[in-house]
């Protein structure tokens, strides 16, 4: 039996994406810039794309722009918006410390191109305090990115509220809305987004897709130079079937969010009830601003990625923000963001359900996290000190 | 390809030597929570001779791996021959480690060096032997 409860990672791509990708990499296979039938067939299938896509988040069709995925989208979101700034002379961003790393990385790049950048800390929550970032807010401010679900720890952020304040101040706002996005209700012109990027992999669609929307009169910056697609913004020939195949798979997450957000929530919270009984645990961002298919803990006394490995040994794929699992030094900068110290922070576990996770299947990894930390935790020297009163416990 | 050579799975699935020894000859603990690896190796000596090795890890699967197959190496053989380990031979026993997880080989070696310190410091006259 295998358990996928890394969804946050990427999805299994569902039968309504597969289906609509299919004639596209078979018969239809035109350029969408041809003339003849094939490509017009194509660029009729973008088009139809475009619209399916901005249906599913309150834009319009030209507010649309396909990319590789969300990482194009942030960069391309987040440098537009600045250097149009810089031709005002606004020169200062303001984000906080939990952003996914395409955005993050992109703004020390801006910075040593001599942009100013605010990281506004988050609670220990894991939820960035909209005043904060309000009264951040000046004459000199070019962009506010903050993400609209955090990719580790699930916690949603107060996004109308920080879009309404700039855009009263004509301040442009960028969300990376690609852990939220076909997961919980996204509308743009609600929560007064200017930018928002997102990736089709993460809704049941396919891998190497994503969109960024731009806000009509908001001026967008090219990444790829070349022909004249998307709007002369994005050149290079169209993914078509990648493109298809991610509006079908948004429209139909979409239209079940009602539904798969009241299942996942009632699994998440077993789940959390279940793991929270193992001892010294602890949850890490808040227990109901979080996406419902996320659960993230951190267990004192192990380590992530040797309970990762005996997981998978148990069936289970799951994921973790320790350093040995990131390739660095350092654990996840979200666990060190939201107050858990290093020692702690390698010991934490993410699990994102599936729509299709049920009861039995969180009471299995329940029970195999118990005994995979029991056993870690039986011949670690930490876990020994801590038992001994030689060390504090943190958690 | 996998993250691990099946030598590092084998011996991360099913670690040898794990536990603890009373009043041992000689104790080494080395690394640190912060970097989130640390080893400890328990030594039980007669005669010059690794009788017995044990140890717990706080670490990733190849750090668990690299301790397991360190207390294999030395296991029963002269102290002389134990403080000649070096991470290479470790590594080498696994089939190999990933290059970001060499340290976990090094982490290894020193934990055995700082244990037969340990005992070298209560037994000085048995340094005098080599």
């Amino acid at each position: 039996m295998r358990i996928y409860a890394d969804n946050a990672a990427t999805t299994k791509m569902s039968k309504a994406a597969i289906e609509a990708m299919m004639p596209y990499i078979t018969d239809i296979f035109g350029n969408p810039s041809s003339l003849y039938s094939e490509g017009q067939r194509a660029k009729e299938a973008i088009e139809n794309a475009r619209e399916t896509v901005g249906r599913c988040i309150g834009a319009s069709p030209k507010e649309i722009y396909f990319t590789s995925g969300g990482s194009e989208a942030d960069n391309q979101a987040l440098r537009s918006a600045v250097y149009e700034g810089k031709i005002k002379g606004k020169t200062k961003i303001i984000t906080d410390t939990i952003e996914h790393h395409a955005v993050l990385h992109t703004l020390k790049k801006l910075e040593k191109e001599g942009f100013e950048v605010v990281y506004l800390p988050v609670g220990k929550n894991g939820i960035v305090n909209a005043d904060d970032v309000i009264n951040e807010l000046d004459d000199k401010t070019c962009l506010v990115t903050v993400m609209y679900a955090n990719n580790e720890i699930g916690t949603v952020q107060p996004i109308r509220k920080i879009g309404e304040a700039c855009r009263r101040r004509n301040i442009v706002f960028h969300t990376d809305a690609v852990q939220a996005v076909g997961h919980i209700p996204v509308n743009v012109t609600a929560d007064n987004v200017d930018m928002l990027s997102a990736s089709a992999h993460k809704f049941h669609g396919p891998k190497g897709v994503g969109f960024l929307y731009v806000r009509k009169g908001v001026r967008l910056h090219n990444l790829i130079e070349g022909g004249a697609q998307e709007r002369g913004k994005r050149a290079g020939t169209e993914n078509v079937p990648g493109i298809v195949s991610a509006a079908a798979a948004l429209e139909e997450a979409v239209s079940d969010i009602d539904k798969n957000t009241e299942k996942l929530t009632h699994l998440r919270d077993r789940l959390i009830k279940g793991l929270s009984e193992i001892p010294h645990s602890a949850l890490n961002g808040d227990l109901k601003e979080r996406l419902p298919s996320n659960v993230n803990f951190c267990f004192e006394g192990i380590e992530g990625e040797s309970l990762l490995l005996l997981l998978d040994d148990k069936g289970i794929s799951a994921s973790s923000g320790s350093a040995c699992t990131s390739g660095s030094l350092d654990p996840s900068h979200v666990l060190l963001a939201i107050g858990r110290p290093h020692d702690v922070a390698h010991g934490s576990l993410r699990l994102t359900l599936g729509e299709n996770a049920t009861e039995e299947e969180v009471d299995y990894i329940v029970s195999a996290v118990k005994e995979v930390v029991s056993y870690l935790r039986g011949f670690s020297p930490v876990w020994r000190d801590l038992c001994a009163g030689k060390s504090k416990f943190l958690l | 390809m996998a993250l691990y050579s099946e030598k590092v799975m084998d011996h991360f699935r099913n670690p040898r030597n794990v536990g603890t020894i009373e009043n041992a000859d000689g104790v080494g603990e080395v690394g640190n929570a912060r970097c989130g690896d640390i080893m400890k190796i328990y030594l039980k000596i007669d005669d010059g001779i690794i009788a017995d090795v044990k140890f717990e890890t706080f670490g990733c699967g190849s750090a668990i791996a690299s301790s397991s197959m360190a207390t294999e190496l030395i296991k029963g053989k002269p102290v002389s021959e134990a403080m000649a380990l070096t991470n290479k031979a470790v590594a080498e026993a696994l089939d190999g480690l990933p290059d970001y997880k060499m340290h976990c080989s090094v982490l290894a070696e020193e934990a055995i060096k700082n244990a037969l310190e340990d005992y070298y410091s209560k037994h000085p006259e048995q340094r005098k032997d080599e």
